[in-house]
């Protein structure tokens, strides 16, 4: 690879710690199968099944069939409105955690993560809990007019809390790195906190509010455990569409199954290949911010 | 020395952050406490040590278990070609690993359901050598090792890139094999992030659901996870023994979690 024959040293220290070719060879197809078989071979799977009846039957599946379109809209409204409220507080959270110290600030940091440690399944029973016929809340709001579960809000409610470390997690170590500097420069300019934050703080956050958005969006889509618990599943009614997948296979109807699926998985693999996208870009950007405020300097 | 500086909304951001986390997050997790101490230990006791309850949670152990030790292995293999060695499309190899984090768990399931059944791309080849994956707890391993895969990798791969190759080439000059430079001067490297990716593996295996309804027959005391049993008791609205049974899994991941924050100080403290 590096063609450096200066030293002479060099290629036996190199094969010293090389492994031989028949082990290289070895582990390489070894690990091409496992990300083959566990991996590669599932994504192909959904598009070939999806297609298997023709392109024109896959959209047919997609949005002839009323309950597929229902379950395509209940993502579309629940989804984005999860993923606003997390990128608000992630906002929130990360300027509170990045730029200021105080006591219970490692205990929030923890909270934060909280939901990652938590079964899908759990976060459901707690909504039903709270909001249901039995629960804490659910009676009282339900004298006042107003029904959680089994209803759009409880989905977005459950999508949220499971979704929630994902932006506050790329914007707090973003931010830490950024520093304070230009931000203080901004006020001790003049600005007010508003201004700052509109014109210094957010643009310098651009990148990681984008792949965050991303990555938590992803998530939001495919939710399953959380949502199943408190939809009630009635068809048409608060059905997203990992739930309508779920009942598709209960029903034996694979093409219309694997349709579905193909969006799901059309969209895990845009994120996957935005966040690449992402990190070449946010590369050389580093190095364009590192040599403008060397030249402040 | 950020406390000193003048910037503005501490005030708001606290304010907007707890309310928030109060109304998503802990508002729930109280419901789940206030259901909890309605329930006398005999109760918590009887529902937990219920036969149907003791075949979910050994299940749900032993499956995420075994899919835990088993992305070790894989996790251990991948980081180390895609660190060590060249290949065509090594990027897009190294993206993929990813995807069972993005990709959502009933897609996993709907694949992983179809693929190993008879007439399915790999059930076609391995139902006739004898080997019934499909509904069996197999296939809940199966996919456990789908979903946990990247944990192990992601936790290794950063560690192993940043191994310096000097010590390996001292070990190879004093005489040392591959193998043995592997576990002698490798693993005591890399011992701590693989703990981790099997920490969070298990975690998340534990709580697994939407992947495995597919996969699995669910059947009561034989192919029923915890998580199944738990939504299978709020069916019922026996809230009671759901809120039992879900403490069991959070106290249990709550544990996991707590046990890798600790070995990560004490395995910091041993390097420095």
């Amino acid at each position: 690879m590096k063609p450096d024959t200066s030293t002479a040293a060099q290629p036996r220290r190199q094969r010293a710690a090389q492994d031989p070719l028949w082990l290289r060879v070895l582990l390489t197809s070894i690990a091409l199968a496992i990300v083959g078989i566990l991996i590669f071979l599932p994504i192909l799977h959904v598009f070939v099944h999806a297609f298997s009846e023709g392109p024109f039957r896959y959209f047919e599946h997609l949005f002839g069939d009323s309950a597929n379109r229902d379950a395509i809209l209940t993502t579309l409204s629940v989804a984005p409105r999860a993923v606003i409220l997390n990128l608000v507080f992630g906002v929130s959270a990360a300027w509170l955690i990045a730029r200021f110290r105080f006591p219970g600030r490692t205990l929030l940091l923890t909270m934060v993560d909280l939901p990652f440690a938590i079964s899908p399944v759990v976060v459901g029973l707690a909504l039903v809990l709270l909001y249901g016929n039995q629960g804490l809340l659910g009676p009282r709001l339900s004298s006042a007019g107003i029904t959680v579960l089994f209803n759009t809000p409880a989905l977005v409610l459950a999508t949220t809390f499971v979704t929630l470390p994902f932006i506050v997690r790329e914007l707090i170590p973003l931010m830490e790195s950024v520093g304070p500097d230009e931000e203080l420069a901004a006020l001790s300019l003049g600005a007010s906190g508003w201004q700052m934050f509109w014109l210094v703080t957010l643009p310098g956050l651009r990148l990681g509010l984008l792949y965050g958005i991303i990555l938590c969006s992803a998530r939001a889509v495919g939710e399953f455990g959380a949502v199943y618990v408190v939809s009630g599943r009635i068809a048409g009614r608060g059905q997203t569409i990992p739930l309508r997948v779920e009942q598709l296979f209960q029903q034996y109807q694979s093409p219309a199954d694997f349709a579905l699926a193909s969006i799901l998985t059309g969209i895990a693999l845009a994120s996957l290949f935005a966040r690449r996208l992402l990190e070449s870009a946010s590369g050389p950007r580093k190095i364009q911010s590192a040599t403008t405020s060397g030249d402040a300097a | 020395m950020s406390s000193r500086v003048p910037l503005p909304g501490f005030a708001l951001s606290l304010g907007y952050t707890l309310t928030f986390m109060s109304l998503i997050v802990f508002l729930p997790l109280a419901a789940i406490a206030w259901k909890s101490a309605d329930l006398s230990w005999e109760q918590f006791v009887q529902t937990v040590s219920h036969p149907r309850a003791l075949a979910a949670m050994r299940l749900t152990f032993s499956t995420a278990l075994i899919a835990a030790a088993i992305n070790i292995v894989l996790g251990l293999i991948v980081a180390w070609v895609l660190v060590r060695y060249e290949f065509p499309f090594k990027r897009w190899v190294d993206a993929l690993i990813d995807l069972p984090f993005a990709l959502p768990t009933a897609v996993a399931g709907l694949v992983y359901a179809s693929l190993y059944m008879k007439d399915g791309w790999i059930g076609r080849f391995i139902v006739p050598m004898g080997i019934e994956i499909a509904y069996t707890p197999a296939a809940i391993v199966m996919v456990l090792v789908f979903t946990g895969f990247p944990f192990v990798v992601r936790a290794v791969q950063p560690v192993l890139e940043e191994i310096d190759t000097d010590l390996e080439e001292a070990s190879a000059i004093l005489g040392a094999t591959r193998w043995q430079t592997f576990w002698m001067v490798l693993w005591p490297n890399l011992r701590p992030a693989v703990v981790t990716g099997f920490a969070l593996a298990l975690a998340r295996g534990l709580g697994e659901y939407g992947s495995v309804i597919f996969v699995s027959s669910n059947l009561p005391g034989k192919t029923e996870v915890a998580p199944t049993l738990i939504v299978a008791r709020i069916e019922e609205n026996k809230f009671a023994e759901a809120t039992a049974l879900a403490l069991v899994l959070l106290l249990s991941s709550f544990a996991l979690l707590g046990l890798i924050n600790v070995w990560e100080k004490w395995s910091r403290r041993h390097e420095a």
